[in-house]
């Protein structure tokens, strides 16, 4: 093969494409540690980091984000697996509707869900023309405002829990696990806990890593919700921080990156994105 | 007798249904409490007054009021070009990965990176923006020193329409590609082979074959990057400080506080959003249907 041929063969403005895409990924992330960097002046050294991690309202906020975190996961497999496995099993007509309300946080954003959340719990809920009160208002006390943030996220964690969790049971075929447990003896609770769940890993972990990734930086119901987390943080030490700020959004990317590089890992390739902007 | 059998057996299978659908009874639950009714409680607070009387006017109202109207125009200003901007900018990386002959691990960096990115959004991403292109980000210092020119100078403003339209490109792109990778593997080598066999020009497969299989999967795909960005709030508010006057900005203001002295108004103003959100899902699952036909 002479030269202009190779020269040929080499996909030229395929290169182009993926040069101009691969810049515009990295230039602000390295533009970010960069800045990050340079905290003490004439110096490259980790002070933004060091400053910003012992930053007690930091731990404060970051420790609630990540519980907050995990029991929305939890919740969120809770609601979703016995619904997903219910209508695989027994219900498959139910599948188009709970799929369509699965999809709903991409036709109500977080910042109407928010609206409306405060709208309804601010008040007591009470059966409609009776003064029957079903729930005292969720708004007025932390543990029901902790409650309302919880439903938040799971809510706009939902379509990608419920899809992972559904198509995991479907490239698992867990019809037909069920059916061979039940030939082989087992009971429920011995089907879900030893079949089932271990068959779903995978599928749970990328829907809890990506829920994951959903709350920890979350803002827009945090901030409305008025609860201690580290997003509304993050964007207050941005108002009267320069370094710091930026370290911490290093950070946050570092974990994304992290969450999204271990779904890669456990589904093989399969992308997925969600919607917390 | 066949008759009594029949409508036994009729009997029994809608009183299993009714009790399968118990089954399901949690999650509608959650769905009633935590999605329609705070959804519907605000379609139907915006046909209300401030007396709680019935009224159209703040549906009219929406289509009066200049700040609002301003707020939806430049909502849907910045959600159409980044769209567009991201369906072509996705559009082509995808391509160059799957049928543009890059070598193989090119497209996995792609693919993780995408999920990355379409995930890094909100104040972070406002913040890695303002160490780009702020007014001393690397690349406003670089460009001053290396060609010396001042992009503030020749009128470029990372907190204005472009910059945010910039930062939320950052989002856009990854999640054409997350779409239209798979898409593009749909593309079957047999058509190619077949058109070139018939003497058609590589211009030819794609404008004639091609492009009108992809067509409705990509324009789904750009429609649901409008709805992305149509509902993204965080992201512009970390940016601008609330500055900037999109609706969902003022939408968040009217929570904050009654803006527009009047609440009947802002829940009217927050159903448009939902209004054409809807829109824009219901065009995205059509054409959706539509790409199955050929893409499997």
């Amino acid at each position: 093969m002479n030269l202009s041929a190779r020269l040929r063969n080499i996909p030229f403005w395929s290169w182009i494409w993926f040069i101009l895409g691969a810049l515009y990924f990295v230039l602000p992330l390295y533009a970010t540690l960069d800045f990050s960097l340079r905290m003490e002046r004439g110096v490259v050294g980790f002070k933004a980091y060091q400053s910003s991690f012992e930053d007690p309202e930091f731990l404060r906020t970051f420790g609630y984000s990540a519980l907050i975190a995990v029991v929305t996961i939890l919740a969120s497999a809770l609601l979703t697996i016995p619904t997903a496995y219910w209508i695989r099993l027994k219900l498959p007509q139910a599948r188009r509707i709970v799929e369509f309300i699965t999809l709903m946080p991409f036709v109500v954003p977080a910042i109407i869900l928010v609206f409306g959340l405060i709208r309804i719990y601010s008040a007591p809920l009470t059966i409609p023309f009776t003064d029957i009160v079903l729930m005292p208002a969720l708004t007025t006390f932390k543990f029901g405002t902790n409650i309302l943030v919880v439903a938040g996220y799971m809510v706009l964690g939902l379509p990608y829990m419920y899809r992972s969790v559904d198509t995991g049971m479907r490239t698992v075929g867990v019809h037909t696990l069920t059916e061979a447990a039940q030939s082989l003896g087992a009971n429920w609770y011995v089907i879900i806990t030893q079949v089932i769940l271990p068959n779903l890993r995978s599928a749970l972990l990328s829907g809890a890593l990506l829920t994951f990734a959903i709350v920890i930086g979350e803002v827009v119901l945090a901030s409305f919700l008025g609860v201690p987390a580290f997003g509304p943080y993050l964007f207050l030490l941005g108002q009267h921080r320069a370094f710091e700020p930026a370290a911490l959004s290093f950070t946050t990317f570092l974990m994304t990156w992290a969450a999204m590089g271990i779904i890669q890992l456990v589904t093989g390739g399969q992308g997925q994105a969600s919607g917390a902007h | 007798m066949t008759q009594n059998v029949l409508s036994a057996f009729k009997g029994k299978v809608s009183a299993s249904n009714y009790k399968n659908w118990i089954g399901v009874a949690p999650f509608f639950l959650f769905a009633i409490l935590f999605i329609f009714l705070p959804s519907i409680r605000l379609f139907v607070d915006s046909f209300k007054d401030n007396n709680g009387h019935f009224t159209f006017a703040n549906i009219l109202q929406l289509f009066s009021e200049p700040y609002i109207l301003n707020a939806y125009a430049l909502s849907i200003k910045i959600s159409a070009v980044t769209a567009l901007g991201g369906a072509i900018l996705g559009f082509l990386l995808a391509y160059s990965v799957t049928v543009g002959n890059l070598p193989k691990p090119m497209r996995s960096i792609l693919i993780t990176f995408s999920g990355v990115a379409s995930n890094f959004a909100g104040v972070p991403l406002a913040f890695a923006f303002v160490s780009t292109l702020g007014r001393t980000g690397f690349i406003t210092i670089l460009f001053k020193d290396v060609f010396g020119l001042d992009i503030y100078q020749s009128g470029f403003n990372l907190y204005g329409f472009a910059g945010l339209s910039l930062v939320y490109m950052y989002f856009q792109f990854p999640l054409m590609v997350l779409i239209m990778a798979p898409a593009l593997d749909g593309l079957k080598k047999e058509w190619r082979e077949a058109s070139e066999n018939l003497g058609a020009s590589a211009m030819q497969y794609w404008i004639y074959i091609a492009l009108p299989v992809l067509l409705p999967s990509i324009l789904g795909a750009t429609i649901l990057l409008f709805g992305n960005a149509f509902g993204a709030y965080a992201t512009a508010y970390a940016l601008t400080g609330g500055r900037i006057g999109i609706v969902t900005i003022q939408v968040g203001a009217q929570i904050r506080g009654d803006v527009l002295h009047n609440p009947g108004l802002g829940y009217a103003m927050a159903m448009g959003m939902v209004f054409i959100m809807a829109i824009s899902l219901a065009g995205y699952s059509w054409l959706q249907a539509k790409t199955e036909r050929w893409l499997k």
